[in-house]
C-alpha cells in the first residue's frame, strides 16, 4: 500500500544482536519479511521475541546489526505513522473513556482510520463510553488492539496479543486481525501459543535462546521438526529394555501402554518392525507425527541448548550462523 | 504544541483527576480563608496580610499543580503507556509539553481562584498589578514544571504521593507560603536561593515602585530551571535505555 509504493523491501533485520548484561537476548539474527506477510515469532519466555520486537519498533537500540522498515530506520517509520504496535505491557491511561482514548491516539497519526470504524472492527463499540480503568482483561486487550490499528499502519506489530484473553476471545481477535491483514498489511506477532502461529501466520519463525531455530511456512516447520511417536499396549516389558531398541530416543510407560519416541519416520519404521519381532504380544499400535507443541518443547528445552542449536543448524535452519 | 486534540484530552484527564483539584485548588483556598479572614487587617513586613497570604497560597497551589502534572509521567511509565506513546509519531518533546501545559492550566485555575478569594478579603490591586503578579507567578513556576518531569522519571507510583507532598510542602514552607519563616540572617540568605521564595515574593514585587522583582529573583529562577532540566534530561536518557 503506501509503503509498497515507496519501497518494496519490507522488514529487514541484519545480524541483529542485543545483550542485557551477561544475557544474550538476541544473537545475530537475520530476517527478511516481505511486505504483506503475516509472520509469527514463536518461542518460550526468554527466547528473545520481545527484545526483537522492541528493536523492530525502535524502543531498544541494538548492540549490533540493523533494522529497516520499508527501507527506513524504525524511528523514521514510526514518525511517518507507518507502524502500529501492541506491546506486551501498555495499559490504557485513566481518566478517559474508550472512544476518547482512541480519538486521542488517532490524532497523533497523519492518516488515521475513522474512530467509529476502528471501534466497530475491534468490537469495542459497546464499551466506547466506558472508562479505561473499568475494562475486563479481554476488553482491555481489544482496546489495545484498537490503539495499534487506528494508525492504519503498514506494519502491525503485536507482542503476545492474546496473552490475557479466553479461547473464544482469542478466535475473535485473530479473525479481526486476519481481515485487517487481508488489506495488505505486514503483520509480525509474537506468541507462545502454537495453534495461533499455526492457524494465523503465513510463516513461523521459531526462536529459542535468542536464535532462530526454524523459519518457514507452518506445514514446513511441522514436517521438518516431525519426529514420530509410537504407542502400543505391551505388558511385562520393562521400560529400560524398550529404550534400548535401536532408533528409540525415549520410552515411557503408563499402565499397560508404552510410548516410544523416535527421531524421524525412518527410525520409527525400524522400531516398529523390531518391536513386533521381539514382542509379539504388542497390540493397539499407533504411529503419529509429533505435534508442533512437542517439537517446540524439545527444540527449546533449556538444558539442551547446544545440542538444539546444532540440530537446528543441520536440520532446518536457513543459513543461520552458529556459534 | 501542534496537536491540539492531544492537548485537549491531556487537559481533560487532568481536570477529571479529583485529587489534583483538591490539592492544588481546594486546600489552598480553604487554608487562605481560614488564616487570612481573622488576620485581614494585619500588615506583614510591609504587605497587607491577605495579599501576602493570597500569594503564598497561590504559589503553593500552582506549585502543586505543576509538580503533580509532570509527576503523572511516573504512573504512565509504570503501566507502559510512555512506551506505547514512543511508537506513535508524538515526539517526546510534545509529550512533555502537553504535561507542562496541562499543569499550567491547573496552576492558572489555582491563581485565579485565589485572586478572587483575595478580593473578597479586601485585596485590591490595579489591573496592571494583577497582570504583573500573574506573569511573575507563571514565570516562577518554570523550575517546578521541570522538577515535576524529573520526579516523574525518578519516582515509583507507590512513593509518588508522599514524595510530592514532601517536596511541595518543603518548597512552600521554606518559600514562606504559610508565612515568612526567616526574616533575617543567614537562613534568609539561603531561602532566597530557593525558587518558591520568589513565587511568594511576587506580592512584594507588585507593591514595589518598579513592580518587578530584583535581579536575584530572575537569576535564581533561571539557574534552577537550567540545572533541573539538565538533571531531568540525564534521568530521562537513563530511563530510556531499557534494562530488562
Amino acid at each position: 500500500m503506501r509503503a509498497l509504493e515507496k519501497d518494496r523491501s519490507g522488514i529487514v533485520l541484519t545480524s541483529l544482536s542485543k545483550s542485557f548484561g551477561v544475557v544474550q537476548a538476541v544473537r545475530a539474527i537475520d530476517v527478511n519479511i516481505a511486505a504483506g506477510e503475516i509472520v509469527a515469532l514463536l518461542g518460550p519466555n526468554g527466547a528473545g521475541k520481545t527484545t526483537t520486537i522492541d528493536m523492530v519498533l525502535g524502543l531498544t537500540r541494538p548492540d549490533k546489526g540493523t533494522v529497516t522498515l520499508f527501507g527506513q530506520s524504525p524511528s523514521d517509520a514510526v514518525k511517518a505513522g507507518l507502524v502500529g504496535g501492541m506491546l506486551q505491557t501498555g495499559s490504557p491511561p485513566q481518566y478517559l473513556n474508550v472512544r476518547e482514548l482512541i480519538t486521542m491516539v488517532a490524532s497523533l497519526y497523519p492518516h488515521a482510520l475513522d474512530v467509529d470504524e476502528v471501534l466497530r472492527l475491534t468490537g469495542t463499540t459497546e464499551i466506547a463510553k466506558r472508562s479505561t480503568v473499568k475494562l475486563s482483561g479481554g476488553q482491555t486487550q481489544r482496546v489495545r488492539f484498537a490503539i495499534a490499528l487506528v494508525a492504519d499502519p503498514d506494519l502491525l506489530v503485536l507482542d503476545e496479543p492474546t496473552a490475557s484473553i479466553d479461547v473464544e476471545g482469542r478466535r475473535d481477535f485473530w479473525n479481526v486481525m486476519r481481515s485487517v491483514a487481508a488489506e495488505g498489511k505486514t503483520v509480525i506477532f509474537a506468541t507462545h501459543y502454537l495453534e495461533e502461529a499455526d492457524s494465523y501466520a503465513d510463516r513461523i519463525i521459531l526462536m529459542a535462546r535468542g536464535r532462530i531455530v526454524a523459519d518457514g511456512p507452518p506445514t514446513e516447520i511441522k514436517a521438518k521438526v516431525g519426529g514420530r511417536v509410537i504407542r502400543a499396549t505391551l505388558v511385562d516389558v520393562p521400560v529400560a529394555e524398550l529404550s534400548q531398541l535401536p532408533g528409540v530416543s525415549n520410552a515411557e510407560r503408563r499402565g499397560e501402554g508404552v510410548t516410544l519416541s523416535c527421531g524421524d519416520s525412518e527410525a520409527s519404521d525400524k522400531v516398529l518392525r523390531e518391536l513386533l519381532a521381539r514382542y509379539p504380544g504388542a497390540r493397539d499400535l499407533e504411529v503419529r507425527g509429533v505435534g508442533l507443541e512437542e517439537a517446540f518443547l524439545e527444540l527449546t528445552a533449556d538444558d539442551q541448548d547446544q545440542a538444539d542449536a546444532l540440530r537446528a543448524g543441520t536440520d532446518f535452519n536457513r543459513g543461520q550462523e552458529l556459534q | 504544541m501542534k496537536n491540539l486534540t492531544y492537548l485537549r484530552f491531556e487537559i481533560l484527564r487532568t481536570l477529571r483527576n479529583r485529587r489534583f483539584l483538591i490539592f492544588s485548588l481546594i486546600f489552598p483556598l480553604v487554608l487562605f480563608f481560614a488564616i487570612a479572614s481573622p488576620n485581614k487587617n494585619i500588615i506583614v513586613l510591609g504587605i497587607p496580610f491577605p495579599l501576602y497570604y493570597m500569594t503564598g497560597m497561590a504559589a503553593w497551589g500552582s506549585m502543586t499543580a505543576m509538580l503533580s502534572s509532570g509527576a503523572r509521567i511516573a504512573a504512565e511509565r509504570q503501566i507502559g503507556w510512555t512506551r506505547q506513546m514512543k511508537i506513535t509519531p508524538l515526539s517526546t518533546w510534545s509529550y512533555f509539553t502537553a504535561k507542562v501545559l496541562s499543569g499550567y492550566m491547573m496552576a492558572l485555575f489555582a491563581i485565579i481562584g485565589l485572586g478572587i478569594a483575595g478580593s473578597t478579603l479586601g485585596v485590591s490591586l490595579s489591573a496592571v498589578q494583577w497582570l504583573t503578579m500573574l506573569v511573575l507567578l507563571l514565570i516562577g513556576l518554570i523550575p517546578f514544571a521541570v522538577i515535576g518531569i524529573l520526579l516523574g522519571h525518578l519516582m515509583k507510583v507507590d512513593s509518588l504521593g508522599p514524595a510530592l507532598g514532601g517536596v511541595t510542602s518543603l518548597f512552600a514552607l521554606l518559600g514562606g507560603s504559610f508565612g515568612p519563616i526567616f526574616t533575617s540572617g543567614v537562613m534568609l540568605k539561603i531561602v532566597k536561593d530557593i525558587p518558591s521564595y520568589w513565587l511568594v515574593q511576587a506580592s512584594r514585587s507588585v507593591l514595589s515602585p518598579s513592580g518587578w522583582p530584583p535581579a536575584q529573583a530572575w537569576i535564581v529562577i533561571a539557574i534552577w530551571s537550567v540545572v533541573m532540566a539538565r538533571i531531568a534530561a540525564r534521568v530521562y536518557q537513563r530511563d530510556t535505555q531499557r534494562v530488562s
